[in-house]
Parts: C-alpha cells; structure tokens; sequence
C-alpha cells in the first residue's frame, strides 16, 4: 500500500473497530513477546504458540457471526484500501485521464489506462480519501454528474481501442447537492446505465467497498459482477432506510439486517456472480494479500470474458439484467 | 414559504388518490376555492394559479389515448418478498394495502394504445401504489413495455411519477434501473421514439434510469424532479434550497428536460412529436415489409 501505518487517520487514536480491538490487542501481544524474545535471545515459542492459538479461535468466533452492520463497519473501514491502493499493488503504469470535456474532473471517479501482467485495460472506480484533506478532494467518494460523465467518456475509449473495462465500485452514493442536480446527476446515471449495457467490451465490476445506490450502479452493468468478501452493495444506505422507513437513525442495525446487503446475501439472490474472499479480518488487515488476489481473480475473469464475440457480450450482458428481479405471474 | 414545504404538504394530499367527492376542491398549492365540476374540465389543474392536481392513471389514460383504445398489457405479475422485508411494517402488508387503496396490482399500469390513431405504446406509474416505487415488478413491467414497442416498432410512452427505487427489494430494486436502461439500450438501436413525460413528482431510481432516458423528456409545470430529494439535499447541505429548486422550470433552465407542457397541451404535443418522429418507423416497417416479402418470393 501507498501508506504506512503511521500516516493513516487515527494512528494516534485507534482506527480499529470495537470488535476488531480484541484480536488487534492480542496481536500487538504476540508481536512484542517475539521482539523481546528477538532482544534477550530467550525463547517465548511456548507463550506465543499459546496467544496465537487463542487469536485464532478469536478470529473464528468474530468473523464467522458478523452481523450486517458490522460488515457494513469493514465495508467503509477507515484502513481499507480504496482503488488507488489496489491500482498501486497491481500495476506500475497506471496512467490517469482526467476531466468530462464538458464541465469538470471529478476526483470522486478516478480512471485510466493501465497493463495488467500482458493485458490492457481501462479502469475506472470510485474514489475515498484516506483523511480530511483527501476527503475534501474526492467528497468522500461522492460523485457529481461529471464523474459519471468521465467515466462514460473512458468506457467510450476502451470501446473504441477494443480493451476491456475494469471498474472499481466504492461509494457512499452520487453526491446529493445543488451543482449535482443542476448539472443533471440522475441524467448521468441514467445514461452510463444505458451505455454500459450496450458496449462492446467486456466489462467486469468488482464492488471492493461500499456499493450506495444509483451512484455505485452508474459503475456497475458489467458482464460479471464480483463482490469483495466484507462489501456492501444496496439500494439505500442503512441509517437512510431506517430514517425514512423506521422513522428512526438509531434502527441503523435492523435496516442493514432487512437490506441483505452482504456478499453472501447477493451471491444467494443471483445479482452478483462472485464472492472474492478477503484475508482473515478484512483487507485492510493485509491489502497486499488482498491485492494480489484481487489480480488474480480479475485476470481469470477477463480471460473468461475475452473469448465472446461483441455481439455475443452485449447479448448476453442485456439478458443477464432483464433476469434481474423476482415476481409471480398468472398462469395464463 | 420554500417550495419544498409546499411539495410536502401535495404530495400528502395526493396520497389520498381520488379528490374528494364534495362539490368544492381547495388547491394544493394557492388554496383558492374551485368548484370541483370545473376543475374536471380543466383536466385538474388550478384555473387561478395553474398547480396540477395529482390525478389517477385512468384519468391520465382518458386524456391522452383516443378515447376506449387502451388495452391493458402485462396484467397478473405480482409482487414477491424475496427478501422477506420488515420495518415497522411487513412489505407483504403494505403491498396488500396499496393493491387495496389503489385497485391495481402494481405501481405501473402498460398497454397499447392509439393517439389521434396512431398506435403508441403506453406505460402509466401510479404514485398512489406506495409511492410510486420501482420494485421487481414495476421494472418487468417497464422493461416489457419496451420491449413491446421494440419489437412491434411502434412509439413509446411513459409517463413517471415515483419516489424511486422500492427500499423493501433493496439490490432486486436497484437493478431495475440496470435492467429497463438494458432494454432502452436495445430500443434505442432500433431508432423506436421514446418520449418520456415527467409529473410530479418523479425522484431518486426512476429520474435516474429511464425516466431520463426519453430521445424527447417533456415535464408537466412545476413537478419535483431530481435525483435526491429535497430534504435529503438539505440535510446534506444545511442550507435553504433555492426557490423553485428542482422543479420543472428549473430543469428546463438547466438544459434536463425539452420542453414544459401543461396537461391540456399533452395529446396535442404528443401528436405532433409523433407525427414528426415516427416518419422514420413507417419507412423502416415499410422496408421490412418489402424485404420479407422479396424473400417470400425467392423462396
Ligand atoms: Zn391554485
């Protein structure tokens, strides 16, 4: 990753969620035995054998019953990496293209072009910022309309050069402002929408993050779709949900429970086609290990989606979405 | 006084669907006194300040087909609780009380249709039906509707009125947006019209997937359209919205929508878009026609 511990937002305070704290705390132990063991060439095999076997089932106990908030908590985790991070691990020539050619770059989108191992690709994806003052820059990760309208411009690109598209998928939602809708945010979706299920290329969506709504779909008609294994993907954030429908912010934790937000619950109802694991704990707790894998899993998948005709891929993309739903009908 | 409070307040009395049956009907919008059979008249809309009543789809059928030409499509798809969705309420109930309140099975009503006898097809939201919201059948239906009008070439028609995505099928709602814009993707290589009416007041999933969409968008005066909605903006911002903020007049400024047309102009206005755009699906269906029948003789 780009950053070290030191400069990550909390360094100071911890940036660990509360159920995180326990096995962080345990590892921290593990890690100071070894070093004074490294330092006073004593041997601590015995204790750290023990304080790791007990980190371990820590680790099996937390994360084999997280509840929906709590993925929602890793989903938008303070350490987790966002697609530059990924961007940096995978390639060494990611070159940046900027600006909608109409009215402004949003750094809330980033794209380019860029190698991966033998093949070229257009990558596009949302973009966090690590602190406050990325984060006034990228709006959190918040696209306005000329985000959508950049990224659509570069999908065009890779359509016309033949190089498939990857996209990134890592947001809160389309950015709800005066500018947006001035500059018409609906507008911009609704076309990416409508153009990405008409291109040629392949083009495969990997929801690394936080999926928010329209703003996260504007990125996501893809010929696969993949989730990491703590992202989120839903129409509504949970405290909007629970704000409208339960008339309450606190119901937070039973609105992401009701939304079936998880990697798990996509893959189950078929809008999603895979689930990328993630290391033990969550990315952020190894973004290398993550990042390779994530590598591996893209290459395999465009490697799969590069065998289909233009014409086959575009067939195939409108039909897989026109599958999309459940309903009962009337026997005729 | 914002607009946004006075959105507020008409679309609480539109969520009781029908006008009441007094002899008398107050507007929404400058509370002027009208008198309920002159109103009818004037397609419900305000003689003194021009607000346009929320009015049902049977009534927005009446105004824009000629007259007994709609026939209802797509009937008997019901909605399902893939996700077994509970708030304060379950989503099997409030599906059962809209279908109730309303009389309909869904949000959309679509059909066939004539406009001064020219075969259009036809797709009506209906707000009433909670809200409005594109859930797995509203997008079927949607996305059927533009299918029918592909592949009979004739000219389509929707007329949206919604709050959005329906939250209690959160991803299966969301990706209606995907799946009616996949189907809009495949029309538009037809070159089949698309002519899209916006009414108030029409928010969130559907303004941003194929109520954008229309090769014409028309907008009924002074309906809220936008991506987020007012008091989302707001919160987000914690500052007051502009007067006639996302409104229509304001979208028009904007460069969002083609024109603004009041309700008693909508048939007219149709007809002449129609009569202009479908030029090219006559010429098509004619060399279709021909081509089928060369092959014919060949064979
Ligand atoms: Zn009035």
């Amino acid at each position: 990753m780009t950053t070290d511990n030191k400069d990550r937002p909390g360094a100071a305070a911890s940036p660990f969620l509360d159920f995180e704290k326990p096995i962080v705390e345990l590892e921290r132990k593990i890690a100071e035995l070894e070093q004074l063991a490294s330092v006073q060439k004593i041997s601590v095999d015995e204790e750290v054998k023990k304080l790791s076997e007990k980190a371990d089932k820590l680790r099996k106990d937390i994360y084999s019953k997280l509840t929906a908030w709590q993925h929602v908590q890793l989903a938008r985790h303070p350490l987790r990496p966002y697609t530059t991070d990924y961007i940096g691990e995978m390639s060494d020539d990611f070159m940046e293209l900027h600006g909608d050619r109409a009215f402004a770059d949003d750094p809330s989108i980033v794209g380019g072009l860029m190698s991966l191992d033998d093949k070229r690709i257009v990558i596009i994806g949302h973009q966090k910022g690590r602190n406050t003052k990325e984060n006034l820059l990228r709006n959190f990760g918040m696209p306005h309309p000329e985000g959508y309208r950049k990224a659509r411009r570069l999908m065009k690109l890779a359509e016309k050069f033949d190089l498939p598209i990857v996209t990134m998928i890592d947001t809160p939602g389309a950015y709800p402002g005066i500018g947006a809708e001035e500059r018409g945010q609906a507008e911009a979706i609704a076309r990416n929408l409508r153009e990405m299920s008409g291109l040629t290329v392949p083009i495969l969506s990997v929801v690394i993050g936080e999926g928010g709504s329209g703003g996260a779909l504007a990125l996501g008609v893809g010929d696969r779709i993949l989730m990491l294994e703590y992202a989120i993907y839903a129409v509504i954030s949970p405290e909007g949900c629970a704000a409208i429908l339960w008339k309450n912010q606190e119901k937070n934790k039973d609105a992401a429970e009701a939304l079936k937000l998880t990697s798990r619950n996509l893959l189950e109802l078929g809008v999603i086609d895979r689930v990328i694991d993630e290391p033990v704990g969550g990315a952020h707790r190894d973004p290398k290990t993550m990042a390779a894998e994530l590598k591996r899993v893209i290459y395999e998948e465009l490697d799969y989606l590069q065998h289909f005709e233009p014409a086959k891929l575009v067939e195939k993309r409108r039909a897989k979405y026109m599958n999309m739903g459940f309903f009962a009908e009337d026997s005729a | 006084m914002s607009w946004f409070k006075r959105t507020k307040k008409s679309v609480k009395a539109a969520e009781k669907k029908t006008l009441p049956d007094g002899l008398w009907q107050k507007c929404d919008f400058c509370n002027e006194i009208l008198f309920a059979k002159e109103l009818e008249k004037q397609l419900w809309v305000c003689s003194k300040c021009g607000y346009h009543f929320m009015i049902d789809t049977d009534k927005y059928i009446d105004i824009l087909c000629d007259p007994g030409s709609f026939e209802e499509t797509h009937r008997g798809i019901h909605p399902m609780d893939p996700l077994q969705f509970k708030d304060l309420k379950k989503y099997e109930q409030r599906i059962k009380e809209s279908v109730k309140k309303t009389g309909r099975e869904e949000a959309v009503v679509t059909g066939f249709a004539r406009i001064q006898g020219r075969d259009v097809v036809l797709s009506i939201m209906d707000f009433g039906f909670m809200g409005g919201s594109m859930g797995s059948v509203v997008g079927e239906k949607v996305a059927r509707a533009i299918g029918d009008a592909t592949d009979h070439r004739r000219p389509l028609i929707i007329l949206s009125r919604s709050g959005g995505a329906r939250m209690q099928e959160s991803i299966l709602s969301l990706m209606q947006m995907a799946k009616t814009c996949a189907a809009l993707s495949r029309m538009s290589e037809a070159r089949i019209p698309y002519i899209s009416i916006l009414t108030n007041p029409t928010t969130g999933g559907v303004t941003a997937s194929f109520a954008s969409l229309g090769d014409v968008v028309i907008a009924e005066p002074r309906a809220l359209v936008g991506f987020a909605g007012p008091r989302v903006i707001q919160q987000t911002i914690r500052q007051e919205l502009p007067e006639g903020f996302q409104r229509s007049e304001f979208l028009l400024e904007h460069g969002m929508v083609d024109m603004i047309c009041p309700r008693g102009k909508l048939r007219q206005t149709l007809e002449g878009l129609l009569s202009f755009l479908c030029v090219q699906i006559a010429e098509t269906t004619q060399e279709a026609e021909k081509d089928e029948e060369d092959s014919s003789a060949v064979s």
